[in-house]
């Protein structure tokens, strides 16, 4: 039982590192522009598109990593300029409707690039060496994700919590107006957020497509809808809500498109249900449900209208 | 009834629409049936209908919701699956035995179920999901229209909706045309049916947003705590004015699956849903006309004005750079963008035909006064 279970728990681990890494980049700007960035993963698309075209140019990988990266959190900012900045003062429905503008542009853009072609990802040695463990083979990038993921989330909450900008985006969050007002260069916070985002987007983009090894301009597209969902599931604002959604949602995606499998080893199950089909559903009834019992997610705080 | 006085915008509104239905009839006599602006004119009716479907909830009612492609996935199943000819069903449903609906509706029966099976859905979805607020709303209902899409595509349900297969050889547009007993054709309705349908069933809508109950929509749009007070009911106007917009995406997803004579379910994506969304707010949100003009103008972009843009374009012994497949799109894209972004009002604002007529006669009034 166990060992048909494992190698499934095991992908589900490693695409919730995925998912969280791109949750926090939409749980921060929720958190601040009260913005659902539809765009977002249109951007980690990109990211892996950027990786594609710039390892074939023959940049040597080394160097391919950090500059992807830059590249990606750069473009992260010039959205949020281009796209987000003239519309601060609108109501926040035009905001989220240009993230939706954003992530139509960037998929044209890319479909354009690469014909609508399927990008082979270029193999990143070591990560993308398959291991075995617990009698379960993988690619290292499996294994070493969740530990990536933690290493950053906890450097990005000591960010958060002990430094000066950190403390500018907690008290953004909480009061847009009267943070402005004690002197807060609210502009310059909002891109760091961006900045930040797109940076660990980016990160993910890099660990799921080592994974996936094909990128085209519709990839981010369901990734990014589910990155998402775990941010609401967690409480969307919160940090450790997304990454705990992420990975409740990534194990439970995994174990779902297993679940024939596991179920007719078990014995509950005679023939194959296609319940693998569900796989993507169960995150949006997963949504539904938790939106139903508890609308603010898991670690949301409560939130009272005022007339 | 209300004692509103019909003045003759509203009239001169009604003729310019019944001369362009006209037109449309004309020209489909005259003009070649394979001509681009046939296929525009049918897809812009289905797109309009849908959009229009859409403004009457983020528009006029303040329900954000981006589940539109879910609805237009029910609606499009619905009617392929019932109208599809018995004989034929062998064919469509070679991996499971034939399916197990065994009988054909007439079309528009068929249409009507398709809305009615979408606005029952949507009481369903709306039980839990128009409690939520805005955002949450908005991520909840496109959550329902994946979950509609891979129940629809799951193999367990194959004798009915076909699992991944697509649904093919049901009646589309071209048998609206009657034909001679040679099997040319004697008068061409294949574009005007279409337009009629979404033109009676926007019509409705029209007039649903211009009753009592339309302008309880926008106050409830306006600001929910006054719309409460005054006593409207939030929730059954809520639900209400989900179910009809829900109703009439079935309708528009019936008209879809017509226009591309086959239905699949996994290309009803929220990217349709984005692209409908794109089209109401390049209209105007708030604004029936705009909708309209807009679904027209974008289809017609994106399928017939802007092709030159993807191929490559000689002047003289120039060749114009850039120019190669997808480069529509990304020009495309960016108008939409600078739409969005610098003329947030969209082509109508939340102004309609009658009100831009009433403007030009006071103009002239004005005018004629000097």
């Amino acid at each position: 039982m166990w060992n048909t279970v494992f190698p499934y728990l095991l992908s589900g681990i490693s695409v919730g590192g995925q998912y969280a890494l791109i949750a926090i980049g939409y749980t921060m700007v929720y958190g601040i522009l009260r913005l659902i960035n539809f765009a977002h993963g249109d951007v980690f698309m990109v990211a892996g598109i950027i990786m594609v075209y710039m390892a074939a140019s023959g940049v040597p990988l080394w160097l391919c990593i950090p500059l992807v990266l830059v590249l990606t959190a750069l473009i992260g900012f010039v959205i949020e300029r281009v796209a987000y900045k003239p519309l601060r003062s609108a109501p926040r429905m035009s905001a989220m409707i240009s993230a939706i503008g954003v992530s139509y542009t960037l998929q044209n853009l890319v479909l354009y690039v690469t014909g609508g072609l399927n990008q082979i990802y270029p193999t990143i040695p070591w990560i993308s060496d398959s291991v075995t463990i617990f009698g379960a083979t993988t690619k290292m990038v499996t294994v070493i994700t969740p530990f990536l993921t933690l290493i950053l989330v906890v450097a990005l909450v000591q960010l958060i919590n002990h430094t000066k900008i950190g403390m500018a985006m907690r008290a953004v969050s909480r009061d847009f107006e009267t943070s402005q007002l004690m002197g807060i260069k609210i502009n310059q916070v909002i891109s760091t957020t961006f900045v930040i985002g797109t940076f660990l987007a980016g990160v993910a983009s890099i660990l799921y497509f080592t994974n996936y090894t094909t990128v085209i301009q519709t990839s981010g597209a369901m990734p990014g809808l589910k990155a998402f969902v775990a941010a609401v599931f967690g409480g969307i604002g919160s940090i450790p809500g997304a990454v705990v959604g992420a990975f409740i949602i990534g194990i439970a995606e995994n174990i779902i498109k297993g679940l024939d499998i596991i179920l007719f080893k078990a014995g509950v199950i005679s023939g194959p249900m296609g319940l693998a089909t569900f796989s993507d559903a169960f995150t949006f009834a997963l949504l539904i449900i938790i939106l139903a019992v508890k609308p603010t997610g898991l670690f949301g705080e409560k939130i009272t209208d005022k007339v | 009834m209300n004692k509103k006085k019909i003045d003759s915008a509203t009239i001169i509104s009604a003729v310019i629409v019944l001369a362009l239905f006209v037109a449309v009839f004309i020209a489909e006599q005259i003009i070649p049936a394979t001509s681009m602006l046939f296929t525009v004119i049918k897809k812009g009716a289905t797109y309009a209908l849908v959009a229009v479907s859409m403004n009457l909830l983020n528009g006029f009612t303040g329900i954000f919701s981006l589940g539109q492609a879910g609805f237009m996935l029910i609606g499009a199943y619905v009617y392929g699956i019932f109208t599809i000819p018995v004989a034929a069903r062998a064919d469509v449903y070679q991996y499971y035995n034939g399916g197990l609906v065994q009988f054909t509706m007439p079309v528009f029966l068929a249409m009507l179920c398709a809305g009615l099976a979408a606005a029952f859905l949507a009481f369903l979805i709306g039980l839990p999901v128009l409690r939520l607020k805005s955002d949450y709303l908005a991520i909840a209902t496109l959550g329902f229209a994946e979950i509609i899409r891979a129940l629809f595509q799951w193999d367990k349900l194959g004798p009915v909706t076909n699992g991944s297969n697509m649904l093919r050889l049901f009646p589309n547009f071209n048998d609206f045309n009657i034909k001679n007993a040679d099997g040319t054709v004697a008068v061409y309705f294949s574009t005007l049916v279409p337009l009629l349908i979404a033109g009676v069933c926007i019509g409705v809508i029209i007039m649903l947003i211009n009753s009592t109950y339309g302008r309880a929509l926008m106050a409830m749009r306006d600001d929910e705590i006054a719309a409460e007070a005054m006593g409207i009911r939030l929730a059954s106007h809520k639900r209400l004015a989900f179910c009809i917009s829900s109703f009439f995406a079935g309708v528009g997803g019936a008209m879809l699956a017509m226009y591309q004579t086959t239905v699949q379910a996994k290309s009803f994506t929220t990217a349709m849903t984005y692209e409908i969304l794109l089209i109401v707010v390049i209209g105007g949100i708030g604004s029936v006309t705009g909708s309209c003009l807009s679904s027209f103008l974008f289809v017609a972009c994106s399928e017939w004005w802007l092709r030159f843009l993807d191929q490559k374009q000689m002047i003289g012994n120039f060749e114009v750079p850039l120019l190669r497949n997808g480069f529509r799109l990304v020009v495309f894209s960016i108008i939409i963008m600078i739409v969005v972004l610098f003329f947030r009002q969209g082509i109508m604002g939340n102004k309609e035909l009658p009100d831009l007529i009433r403007q030009l006669q006071g103009k002239n009034k004005g005018g004629a006064d000097k």
